[in-house]
């Protein structure tokens, strides 16, 4: 089944004095999967509400398919919709739970419901009543349940914000699977950034009521649209530069701009910690503060000058970095965001 | 780096310590001691008063007898329990119904207002404060010189009690009771509504579902058993009650606790007083039962709304 | 914009407000009427029942029936609180596989009729007469009795919002005994659950009376029964006055109650 194409255009929604929604522009290609991702308070899970019919915009549209869907009430939109906590009926059982839209629209459902089941691979607890499953099996029912009625556009409201960290990891690229396989236009609410970044098309990141940056997850992380951005997708550094021209110098080396930027000279760089290379020197100038052992890399934290700079390592050289010894940075010549 | 299996520490024998019997014992002797004062005070107290009702009922003049549980045979007794039961059930039905809509118009108010703290603080006073005073309260409502009863005489020529004073016998305890039963209903109800999270309704309605599905195909469904027992527990409130009925009713002992009074107060021979503990003993008998089936049907409320 | 979410809230309001209408009349009735059968000519009912000597003076009965409920309701809170706290703490902590069977104990009652209960108690109530005396305030021991469901599940449910297990063992990690655990450091995280427990126990008290009456002694209730047949008007007026006293006794319990809660 191939997906629909959505358009959520300049939505606004006020809380009383709260601008949960701020003139936000979203277009979802048809078969794409979006990760809103964002703090809390940003937005993200009003915009999926109001686009799921759950909550009623102040101002701006909602189309889907090319049509205005905006004063369609929820139960009239096609949509399947996935839940952080309490997605499932609990009087029912999980086949009858997947088959409770298609019962709502008088079909019989069996065949379809079990094929689902077989899809999220849950089919052995199909007779299980929801008490009766683990978190992550629960929310596979309900991705069942939302996709059995072969919706146009499946929303996920953080489904697995709810979730053990490893059952986690595991179902989000089931999710992601599925997805890619069923083909349907997803629209996907998290705050875990990896989580965005590990299974989106493209991350749309908002603050405040609106889309800070809408890109590919590389994009994103690698040449991120503005401090914000790059201080909630990954960690950075803030280090003092001078501008100059296109480009930055930063510890001494040159370093080229995610994007032009006027002003300066002075400025403040946002590095990677990826992108700082450590070498232990007796005449190093800069010195480790304290180390942490993360297992495949290893985070240490630099005394330089007046900054303090935290580097990623492989585990491997952390026998090396003991606190206090003297060492030698070098930035790789990726390039960096300033911070406005 | 040595690896687990060769770490020297972790291969060292783990001393076994075993607890002395004798002493264990003495533990358990003392801690048990500590709940002495409780279960003594209720044997004498509740255990006791049971056995005596128990035991009694079986008891006559010669000792084991099935005479005074023969004798709940008779007409009178078993007219008692017929108004009973009908007045329990009656009043239950009514002040589920009335209660669940009450309940419901709270549970959609603010959880924390000023709104549902009143009503449920009135509820619970309504519920279970004294059959004495609800008694005199409608008294002064509809008895016979009571507020309503004048104005409707008095301005719209309308005399409610010309068929008679219905007040004091069936009619008039079944408006009294549901005046306690409604409140009592908000009250055990109101909780099974809270426990309906928006996320099912909101479900129902992204899967296509209208207003009228939702309501019988998931909400009445998770309801039924909180519902049902919610009635339950209503008509073994109204079967238990004798304060009430004892204020309005002078004449007569319509209902099975009127009866357990007047043969607990009549001065009469031996029988007759057993026949009281046999009149308990049903009552007992038939409560127990109703709450039976109410813990059951809340274990299932308590899974799916808890 | 439809608005579609905010009619259905503004019908749901609409609804709320009518049944809550509807409602309030039905229940607030009875009480205006009461309050219009107490105040009808210049009967003074009302100042007789605030001026206390007086009223003693034209009520005995009622008088003792006021002061024998007051007393029964202290008597019965503190042997309660006496009986029940420890007990439940002490079960929690050291005998857990008791629990069960102290539940089932004090959720009897539940079960157990007051019309019934008194026909057994009759019996032992003889040999408390013989031991203490036919006062009212010996209707203690029964009304301890009657309010164990409603304290226990009161005084449970507090116990397991703390982790008790934790406190203790944290405690006697540092080196308590026994009583100081559950005197100086679970008693005081239960506060507001035992307050609970004795505004219960107290609404209980004030409202019975099957028991008492039909034990032959005298408490509010009995009192209020009793004076209907000579005075109507100041029977009605006792009942209110108990009435809002209960609500009020109720209203304060759930305020006091979740502004504890809060303060957490």
């Amino acid at each position: 089944m191939n997906g629909v194409a959505v358009h959520l255009n300049d939505l606004r929604r006020t809380f009383g004095a709260v601008h949960a929604l701020d003139g936000l522009d979203l277009h979802i290609e048809p078969g794409e999967l979006i990760a809103l991702l964002g703090p809390s308070g940003c937005g993200k899970t009003t915009a999926l509400r109001i686009l799921a019919g759950l909550e009623d915009a102040d101002g701006g549209r909602v189309l889907v398919g090319g049509k205005d869907i905006t004063g369609l009430p929820a139960n009239r939109r096609d949509m399947g919709m996935v839940f952080q906590a309490y997605s499932l009926f609990p009087h029912l059982t999980a086949l009858e739970n997947v088959q409770f839209g298609l019962k709502l629209r008088k079909r019989a459902g069996g065949d379809r419901a079990a094929a689902m089941l077989e899809l999220v691979g849950i089919s052995a607890h199909a007779a299980r009543y929801p008490h009766q499953l683990s978190g992550g099996q629960q929310q596979r029912v309900a991705l069942a349940r939302a996709l059995a009625i072969e919706p146009q556009v499946l929303l996920l409201d953080e489904p697995l914000s709810a979730l053990d960290a490893k059952v986690r990891v595991q179902l989000r690229d089931e999710i992601r699977r599925i997805q890619t396989e069923v083909g349907t236009t997803t629209l996907f609410v998290t705050h875990d950034q990896e989580e965005a970044l590990a299974i989106a098309d493209r991350v749309g990141v908002m603050r405040a009521g609106r889309l800070e940056q809408l890109a590919a997850p590389a994009e994103v992380y690698l040449r991120p649209a503005s401090a914000f951005v790059a201080d909630f997708v990954g960690l950075s550094n803030r280090l003092p530069g001078r501008l100059d021209g296109d480009e930055v110098v930063v510890l001494g080396t040159r370093l080229p701009l995610v994007r032009r930027a006027a002003g300066g000279p002075e400025v403040t760089a946002l590095v990677r910690p990826e992108s700082v290379g450590v070498v232990p020197d007796p005449a190093g100038d800069a010195r480790v503060l304290s180390t942490a052992f993360l297992g495949p890399t290893s985070r240490v934290t630099i005394e330089i000058g007046e900054s303090v700079v935290v580097a990623q390592v492989g585990g491997e050289l952390l026998a090396e970095l003991a606190v206090g010894t003297p060492v030698r940075l070098s930035l790789r010549p990726v390039p960096v965001a300033l911070e406005v | 780096m040595a690896t687990a299996t060769e770490d020297p520490d972790l291969l060292a024998p783990v001393p076994r310590v075993r607890a002395p019997r004798r002493g264990l014992r003495v533990r358990s002797i003392r801690s048990l001691l500590g709940t002495v004062p409780f279960f003594a005070y209720v044997t004498i107290f509740l255990i006791i008063p049971t056995l005596v009702v128990a035991i009694g009922a079986f008891a006559g003049d010669g000792g084991f007898t099935l005479d005074n549980v023969t004798a709940l045979g008779q007409s009178y007794v078993l007219d008692a329990f017929g108004r009973s039961i009908a007045l329990s059930a009656i009043t239950a039905v009514i002040g589920a119904v009335l209660g669940a809509v009450l309940a419901y118009a709270l549970a959609t108010a603010r959880p924390g207002g000023l709104l549902r703290r009143v009503v449920t603080a009135a509820s619970g006073v309504l519920a279970q404060f004294g059959g004495v005073t609800l008694a005199f309260a409608f008294l002064a409502t509809i008895g016979l010189s009571g507020f309503v009863t004048v104005f409707l005489r008095d301005h719209l020529g309308v005399d409610i009690y010309s068929g008679g004073v219905w007040l004091f016998e069936f009619p008039g305890l079944a408006l009294v009771y549901t005046y306690f039963q409604i409140p009592l209903m908000v009250i055990v109800f109101l909780p099974a509504l809270d426990g309906i999270r928006p996320q099912w309704r909101e479900a129902t309605e992204s899967l296509g579902g209208t207003t009228w599905q939702y309501w019988t195909r998931v909400a009445g469904p998770l309801l039924a058993p909180a519902f049902l027992g919610s009635t339950l527990l209503l008509f073994a409130n109204a079967f238990s009650a004798y304060a009430t009925a004892a204020a309005l009713v002078s004449q007569g002992n319509p209902i099975v606790p009127l009866q357990i009074r007047s043969a607990l107060t009549s001065e009469v021979i031996l029988g007759q007083q057993n026949l009281g503990k046999a009149m308990a003993l049903g009552m007992v008998l038939v409560v127990a039962v109703v709450m039976a089936l109410y813990a059951l049907l809340q274990k299932r409320t308590a899974r799916w709304l808890g | 914009m439809a608005g579609l979410r905010a009619r259905r809230a503004r019908r749901q309001a609409a609804f709320r407000w009518t049944v809550l209408a509807v409602m309030a009349v039905f229940f607030l009735l009875p009480l205006a009427a009461m309050v219009e059968f107490t105040t009808r000519g210049d009967s003074g009912t009302w100042s007789l029942l605030a001026d206390w000597p007086r009223l003693s003076e034209t009520y005995p009965d009622l008088a003792d029936g006021i002061v024998a409920s007051l007393g029964q309701a202290s008597l019965t809170a503190l042997l309660m609180l006496v009986l029940l706290v420890p007990t439940a703490i002490w079960v929690r902590l050291r005998l857990p596989g008791l629990r069960p069977l102290v539940e089932f104990i004090c959720l009897l009652p539940l079960t157990i009729p007051a019309i019934v209960l008194v026909v057994g108690l009759a019996p032992v109530y003889a040999w408390v007469n013989y031991f203490l005396g036919g006062s009212s305030l010996t209707l203690t021991f029964a009304y301890t009795i009657l309010v164990l469901p409603y304290a226990y599940r009161a005084i449970d449910a507090g116990l397991s919002a703390i982790d008790v297990k934790t406190l203790a063992e944290a405690a006697r990690g540092l080196g308590a005994n026994w009583f100081t655990v559950m005197a100086r450091v679970v008693l005081p995280n239960i506060r507001s659950a035992v307050l609970s427990a004795a505004f219960l126990t107290v609404a209980l008290v004030l409202g019975e009376f099957t028991i008492a009456s039909l034990l032959n002694r005298t408490n509010l209730q009995v009192a209020i029964n009793f004076l209907g047949k000579s005075s109507a008007t100041m029977s009605v007026a006792v009942s209110l006055a108990a009435l809002i006293l209960a609500f009020v006794l109720l209203l304060l319990l759930s305020l006091f109650g979740d502004r504890r809660k809060a303060s957490r």
